[in-house]
């Protein structure tokens, strides 16, 4: 596309910020430690990291499993996640048979309680156009085959409905502790577009 | 609004090309840290809800809204939602300078950094009540309305028109496009299961199913 646009066009967006930062500020607004503090939030503490504990918990407790399956809210609340963007959370589980993932092909929904703010690709164009057509294409790019008689469930989120996907656990989850079992989540397994990897010393 | 963020279904936008996950830092510029922060901290002062906040970023001109990062995105709906509030006059936002303080009450509602932590983690649920019993049962056949309504929808272009079956009921949440037009009330909401070859035609994959969440309004009886 042409670098060259209309007058109107948006300088830098670095300047942008910059500029509306002061305004805002010198207005009364906003309190620029605020805005400190929102950024370190996000940064370092509501993030993937959230969602895998929930998950190596639900692999690992039936009870609490069957508690984040019928109140999904409520259960990872119970883990000390909760508030803005997952106030109404949904969980589905991934199965031999059926493969969940998650889209907002509006705009960029996504639980960020549990998931942290969501990575450039999944408020991209590519993917918000694609998952919804032709979700096994979109699936390859991240490396990930299903078998043919795999049902896969596209969820699009366009409500305050917040989606998180449970992942199938690894063959050997029993023999693994919580920790490591955390570990092996990746925040794609809990988006949908990919599995849980299976140690490579195993067939 | 049928418009450029409505991509379901779009085609030409090439590969994702995902960066890896274990090296994928959270903000690659520093300016999206303030950008996130500036539009959580601004939305805080009450002036405006979620729905207006993406009305606002969708009624940018189609070709600014694909060629713009998200976080430019967010900017230009923040932009134009302070000046149509009324917070900051045109006139200071293209010279970035304050001709007035703001006005005492709304300099109260200021969303101070010891209160960030709390506010956060209370969000704000989108759950109401409804006077109305709902209208669709689970498992009912419905069709997504073929509507097209000049200012926001949650109802994605590629559902309009096609039948899916109600998989759940959510209760009464605020509707959206009354919200972004500044009447919260709550409607029904549904989320619906579509067969891809209902979406997409009958080359679609079988065993693809896709699920979208519609307030009633948006569906008939099929």
């Amino acid at each position: 596309m042409s670098t060259h646009h209309h007058s109107t066009v948006p300088s830098d967006p670095e300047l942008r910020v910059k500029a509306l930062e002061s305004l805002l500020v010198e207005k009364g607004l906003v309190d620029p430690k605020t805005l400190d503090e929102l950024v370190d939030l996000y940064e370092t503490k509501i993030g993937p990291r959230n969602g895998a504990k929930v998950v190596a918990k639900a692999w690992k407790d039936p009870e609490f499993k069957k508690y984040l399956l019928e109140k999904p809210t409520d259960a990872i609340a119970s883990l000390g996640y909760r508030g803005r963007q997952g106030e109404h959370m949904r969980v589905v589980e991934n199965t031999a048979d059926i493969h969940n993932i998650v889209v907002c092909t509006l705009c960029s929904c996504y639980p960020w309680p549990v998931l942290g703010l969501p990575p450039v690709w999944y408020k991209s164009a590519p993917y918000r156009s694609r998952v919804v057509s032709d979700p096994r294409s979109v699936l390859e790019e991240f490396g990930t085959q299903l078998a043919e008689d795999v049902e896969i469930r596209v969820w699009d989120s366009t409500s305050e409905m917040r989606y998180f996907v449970l992942p199938e656990a690894p063959t050997d989850f029993q023999n693994k502790s919580l920790d490591e079992l955390e570990s092996m989540v990746t925040r794609n397994s809990m988006i949908g577009v990919e599995k849980i990897k299976e140690p490579e010393n195993r067939s | 609004m049928n418009s450029a963020h409505d991509l379901g279904g779009r085609h030409g936008f090439g590969p994702i090309a995902p960066e890896a996950e274990n090296s994928e830092p959270v903000f690659h510029e520093d300016w999206e840290r303030k950008a996130l922060a500036l539009v959580l901290a601004a939305g805080s002062l009450g002036q405006w809800n979620l729905d207006e906040s993406r009305y606002s970023r969708e009624s940018q001109h189609p070709v600014d809204y694909l060629r713009q990062s998200y976080y430019e995105n967010w900017l230009s709906g923040l932009e134009k939602l302070l000046v149509e509030k009324g917070l900051v006059t045109e006139e200071e936002l293209s010279s970035g300078r304050a001709f007035s303080k703001a006005e005492e009450e709304l300099q109260k509602r200021v969303l101070q950094p010891e209160k960030v932590y709390s506010t956060i983690e209370k969000g704000g649920s989108t759950q109401m009540e409804s006077d109305e019993p709902p209208e669709f049962n689970i498992g009912d056949r419905v069709r997504a309305k073929n509507r097209h309504p000049l200012t926001h929808t949650r109802e994605p272009g590629y559902s309009r028109g096609r039948e899916g079956i109600i998989e759940a009921h959510y209760g009464a949440h605020v509707m959206p496009d009354q919200n972004a037009l500044g009447n919260r009330i709550g409607e029904h909401l549904y989320c619906v299961r579509f067969d891809a070859g209902e979406l997409w035609g009958k080359d679609a994959p079988s065993k693809h199913l896709v699920f979208i969440d519609l307030w009633e309004s948006y569906l008939e009886h099929a």
